[in-house]
């Protein structure tokens, strides 16, 4: 391990660092409202839509991001839509994210008991009120543990783009390790890299994980 | 249409060479699953060991696959393996060890949570029954965590699959390998063809991945009966 090599890396690194963030953040934020949408699509049991929003969960939890960033950067130009490599990322992790997030939102609105349900309902209260009064505020506190984990599960597949050549963090090193062949240092640099950004993070929504647990009843 | 990138798909032995690529990946997968699931069962059993320092380095190597990307994982042992230990495996071999120590990891804290959420009565009544500490944990701890455990390890099973994607960044003929060298081989030619291809391999990653995760919804929705 040759510190000076590792320094004179950093400031790429931080580059790279700045892209993987800002990525992983509009990604993330993107994904959260299309599942947002798409869950409460299916909860509303719109006709049409919610059939459309299944079909597009299950393709886009069940390919791999690889491939779909691949369509959208290669395949999709020949059919005449040209999109920079960055905007291609962009979707990809929006989309792909989405659809966890969409099964996340989901899951926390299935998870609100029955009883809780059926007892707004003896109360008289509209669908609507259900949903703004009982299903939401509880739903949302349950799906946090599974929004938590795709939050993560992005932040970590923004290393993916390195392979339509977007300057993250895996890329710069990739690049690096091609130019000097000193993968050690690289490797590790990369390593630390992801631990700055995700070991804080995991730690706040673990934090957080636990603070909104209060929304259950019953226990 | 005579142009028209599809027929790439179904000329020579085209559709063949990708189902092999397809082989390749979901035989990658299946042996990481199986030394990982194995090894995974026996890290989750430590980690409900009394031995505090135990429990510590096992929770670290957990914590150590969850914070790594996988891409990054790949390449860690891509280029250190040969590097430090002189060991030069074809990139197959990295992979399926680099991606069964992760299952490994993943597993461990599956089986972990399934073992503590065992009732405790269950326990004791094994242990009133004067059933030994081996005989508690294979005949009332393993069958019912394992029931508990089915569907996470399921769609862990479906994350190999489509982690199995990254294959061709350290030059495994996988499925996209062998993809991006008929697109290569007939750009000239039929310049759709990667439309063609990557529409082919998106689908064929679905249909293997799809029935799995169909698989452990049932599962999870029978235990909640």
């Amino acid at each position: 391990m040759d510190w000076q090599i590792i320094q004179q890396s950093l400031p790429q690194f931080a580059k790279g660092f700045q892209e993987t963030l800002w990525l992983s953040f509009v990604g993330i934020v993107g994904a959260m409202v299309v599942g947002l949408c798409c869950s409460l699509l299916q909860y509303f049991k719109v006709p049409v839509a919610k059939q459309l929003v299944s079909v597009y969960v299950e393709l886009f939890r069940n390919t791999p991001l690889l491939i779909q960033l691949f369509s959208l950067y290669y395949a999709f130009p020949v059919m005449g839509l040209k999109m920079s490599a960055v905007t291609c990322g962009i979707i990809g992790l929006v989309f792909l994210g989405g659809a966890y997030m969409a099964e996340g939102f989901t899951g926390g609105f299935d998870g609100v008991s029955q009883t809780q349900i059926d007892s707004g309902k003896a109360l008289g209260m509209s669908n609507w009120q259900l949903a703004r009064y009982i299903v939401f505020p509880q739903g949302f506190s349950l799906s946090v543990p599974s929004l938590a984990a795709n939050i993560i599960f992005l932040i970590k597949e923004t290393s993916i783009f390195s392979v339509i050549a977007i300057p993250e963090l895996t890329n710069t090193a990739l690049d690096l390790i091609g130019l000097y062949y000193r993968s050690n240092e690289y490797l590790f640099v990369l390593v630390i890299a992801y631990a700055i950004i995700l070991i804080p993070l995991s730690l706040l929504l673990t934090w957080l994980e636990k603070r909104v647990r209060y929304g259950t009843f019953g226990n | 249409m005579e142009h028209s990138g599809i027929s790439v798909l179904f000329q020579g032995r085209n559709f063949v060479r990708l189902l092999g690529g397809l082989w390749t990946s979901v035989w990658i997968a299946a042996l990481a699953l199986l030394f990982g699931l194995l090894l995974g069962a026996l890290i989750g059993l430590a980690r409900t060991s009394k031995n505090k320092l135990v429990r510590a380095i096992f929770r670290i190597y957990l914590e150590f696959f969850r914070i790594v990307p996988t891409v990054v994982l790949l390449f860690l042992f891509y280029y250190i393996l040969p590097r430090q230990f002189g060991l030069n495996w074809p990139g197959s071999v990295m992979a399926t060890i680099a991606f069964a120590l992760w299952v490994s990891a993943e597993f461990s804290d599956i089986v972990r949570g399934a073992l503590i959420s065992v009732p405790k009565v269950q326990q004791e009544s094994g242990l009133a029954l004067g059933l030994s500490k081996w005989q508690l944990f294979i005949y009332v701890l393993l069958p019912q965590a394992f029931q508990l455990e089915l569907p996470a390890t399921i769609n862990l099973a479906t994350r190999v699959i489509k982690t199995t994607s990254l294959l061709m960044m350290i030059s495994v003929m996988d499925l996209i390998n062998v993809g991006q060298q008929i697109i290569e081989a007939n750009n000239q030619s039929h310049p759709t063809a990667v439309f063609w291809i990557y529409g082919l391999i998106f689908l064929l990653y679905f249909i293997v991945d799809y029935p799995l995760s169909l698989w452990s919804k049932k599962v999870a929705r029978r235990k909640q009966d």
